[in-house]
């Protein structure tokens, strides 16, 4: 039997791994990608939500779907941000690696 | 009957003051005549009052916070304020009438004839207030006018410097009178004289509370009468014109603290203590000034010290307890140290503006008038019988005698100092040759300037009879002690006469020579020295607070605390993304850890 604790257990793990990978990984696209792995870790948890909140009626509790749309539509634009941000980056400094982008510093 | 009378009395040269300046400055002799008008429908309202059996004044109240605070605009006219009314007033008119020959070609005419308009309308305010607040208030307004009559030369350093003196020793008076109303005003819960004499009784039970605040009320007077401590400025306000020196700092003005001891007497005679601290501190006042007058060769400053030793006669009649007789001494005082004063300012102005007796000498003949008006005044002064000065000065021996003997000897010697000084400045002044152009060339004086003088010689040797006093002043009954005290004064004042003549007739300079005394016991260089020492702790005090407490401790305190956690915190901004994102899942985790564990 699968209960909404497993659900969150593999979220957490998602959520975890993508977290180190975050901290981790030197590379920029790798990190982009890391933090799709958070994201999708929630939504993940979100949907588990819905599907185990039922109603007197049997239907899930859709509040937490449409959640997650949001999450995937945002994640859609921040993509799209992102990624140009990090080209601009490698245009200027020839590089994608995070270790060289620190002048934000005093 | 109550009257409009007193309110006149004031208000006019109040008046006259505001339209001098506002108005009329530009123009000297319209500035002048509405001075002189003024005190003297002054002069004429207060006979009017003066004759007036039980004169009642409107009182408009003020302050209205009772039963805590009343503060009126009332008059009290008793005979004690009756008189003096007439005095001033009289003695101000005499003395404006002089003063327009004295300041007749003055550039600053205006402005002296409206600082003595005044002058008067504050001097008449002292004598009029029924309450210690409005007399604290003209209490302060006389202090201003002497300010500017003393500094009305103002170009000349001299008499900046001792206007500048006059009023910040005078500060330190009033600050003591202020105190010293407000310890009475919170015993009594009243500042009206007649109020705070029934409810005595409050503090008669106190002795210490009671003789600090009568203490601290006399501050005033030792800073107004200039008593010793606080005698140091009243010499040197002699750096003003001399009619000031005549109407304010010998007749009226430095009066007013003897008056204000003899209005609050109630008060003051309440505490054995103050009395006798009053009685000790005029006593020494009247010797030291003599001592110091014996050896000053400037004749506005003998005349100056001689009123010192004069005033330190009626503060010590105070302490004796007996206002009567500081009265009658006041009274007398007052016309015959005017009549002395213009009698000296004839003699400067003659002699154009020469002060020192060294350089005069032989005036008796040249300036007749001057000189038998100034006889008149020293005889009157010296207390040598049947002149004014006689009655008065033996009463308050009588009343030493009787009360206390080591301050009779000393009033005694007083008076043989006086006597002394006085023909010393007489022989000196008009006997002799003459010792300068100046003194061969002396003409006598205009009528404007010699009419005053010639009036004032009058009182100054009537007042002093029985009969003419009692038409003014309510005189003590005397006990009758035979012929001891007025001997003793008569010889001790002959002694100084003849002493005088032997020492300094047919003198060039002075035969004596005291440094001590004639540097006036140096109370100025202490008082200098006092006053440098103790702004060279306070200000390095202060430097040092500024230094190590404001600017080391809280301002650089501040900057550096503040820079110190800038430091501290910038070791995290170490520009590294993935740190940033460390710390961030830390917080996070943190904040997990605080809002569901704990």
């Amino acid at each position: 039997m699968i209960t909404l604790g497993h659900y969150l257990i593999v979220s957490g793990l998602l959520f975890t791994i993508g977290f180190a990978g975050v901290l981790l990984r030197r590379n920029i696209i790798i990190i982009f990608m890391s933090l799709e792995l958070m994201l999708n870790a929630a939504n993940l948890s979100l949907v588990a939500f819905s599907r185990f909140r039922v109603d007197s009626a049997g239907m899930p509790n859709y509040n937490a779907q449409v959640f997650v749309f949001f999450i995937i539509t945002v994640a859609a634009a921040e993509v799209a941000v992102g990624l140009a941000i990090i080209v601009a980056l490698y245009r200027a400094r020839q590089t994608t690696h995070v270790e060289d982008v620190n002048s934000l510093k005093f | 009957m109550s009257s409009a009378l007193p309110w006149y009395i004031l208000l006019l040269p109040f008046f006259a003051a505001v339209v001098i300046v506002l108005l009329t400055k530009s123009s000297r002799g319209l500035s002048s005549f509405i001075s002189v008008a003024a005190v003297l429908g002054s002069f004429i309202c207060s006979c009017l009052v003066f004759t007036t059996e039980n004169i009642r004044s409107i009182e408009l109240t003020w302050i209205d916070l009772r039963p805590i605070l009343y503060v009126p605009l009332g008059f009290v006219l008793d005979d004690l304020s009756k008189t003096m009314l007439v005095l001033v007033t009289g003695i101000g008119a005499l003395i404006h009438i002089y003063s327009l020959g004295y300041m007749k070609d003055d550039a600053g005419k205006s402005r002296y004839f409206a600082s003595l308009s005044f002058f008067m309308f504050s001097m008449l305010g002292i004598v009029l207030s029924n309450n210690f607040v409005m007399m604290f208030i003209f209490w302060e307004l006389v202090g201003v006018s002497s300010y500017l009559l003393i500094g009305h030369w103002f170009e000349r350093d001299a008499a900046a410097e001792a206007a500048k003196k006059a009023f910040l020793t005078n500060r330190i008076g009033d600050f003591g009178f202020m105190l010293g109303i407000l310890m009475a005003w919170t015993a009594t819960g009243s500042v009206v004289f007649d109020d705070m004499a029934q409810e005595l009784g409050r503090i008669t039970s106190y002795p210490g509370y009671l003789t600090v605040a009568t203490l601290l009320i006399f501050c005033g007077a030792v800073g107004k009468s200039a008593q010793f401590p606080l005698h140091v400025w009243l010499p040197d306000a002699m750096e003003g014109p001399t009619p000031i020196s005549a109407l304010i700092h010998a007749a009226t003005m430095v009066a007013a603290g003897v008056y204000m001891l003899v209005r609050v007497g109630f008060l003051i005679q309440a505490s054995a203590t103050a009395l006798s601290v009053i009685a000790w501190i005029g006593t020494v006042t009247a010797v030291m000034a003599a001592l110091i007058a014996t050896q000053q060769n400037d004749i506005k400053r003998i005349l100056a010290y001689s009123t010192l030793s004069q005033l330190g006669y009626m503060v010590m009649a105070v302490g004796l307890a007996s206002g009567e007789a500081a009265m009658f001494h006041l009274f007398t005082h007052a016309f015959f140290k005017a009549l002395l004063f213009l009698g000296a300012g004839s003699i400067i102005v003659m002699l154009h503006h020469e002060q020192n007796i060294w350089k005069m000498g032989g005036l008796a003949g040249r300036l007749g008038i001057t000189f038998l008006t100034f006889m008149a005044g020293t005889l009157a002064l010296i207390g040598f019988p049947p002149f004014s000065g006689f009655f008065s000065k033996d009463l308050i021996l009588a009343l030493a005698y009787e009360k206390n003997p080591a301050i009779f000897w000393l009033a005694l010697f007083t008076a043989f100092l006086t006597a002394f000084y006085m023909v010393r400045l007489i022989v000196v002044v008009f006997f002799g040759k003459p010792r300068s152009e100046h003194a061969r060339a002396g003409r006598e004086a205009p009528w404007v300037m010699i009419t005053p003088l010639m009036i004032l010689a009058i009182p100054a040797f009537a007042s002093g009879f029985g009969f003419v006093a009692k038409l003014f002043l309510p005189l003590p009954a005397q006990e009758e002690h035979g012929w001891l005290v007025p001997g003793l004064a008569l010889a001790a004042t002959l002694a100084g006469i003849t002493l005088a003549v032997v020492l300094y007739r047919r003198r060039e300079s002075d035969p004596l020579d005291f440094a001590l005394v004639r540097d006036r016991f140096y109370f100025d260089e202490i008082y200098g020295f006092l006053i440098k020492a103790t702004q060279g702790v306070l200000a390095s005090l202060s430097a040092f607070i500024d230094r190590w407490i404001l600017d080391v401790g809280i301002i650089r305190g501040a900057g550096g605390t503040t820079w110190g956690f800038g430091s501290l915190l910038r070791l995290l901004q170490v520009g590294n993304l993935q740190a940033y994102s460390f710390l961030f899942g830390l917080g996070i985790v943190g904040l997990i850890y605080f809002t569901l564990f704990r």
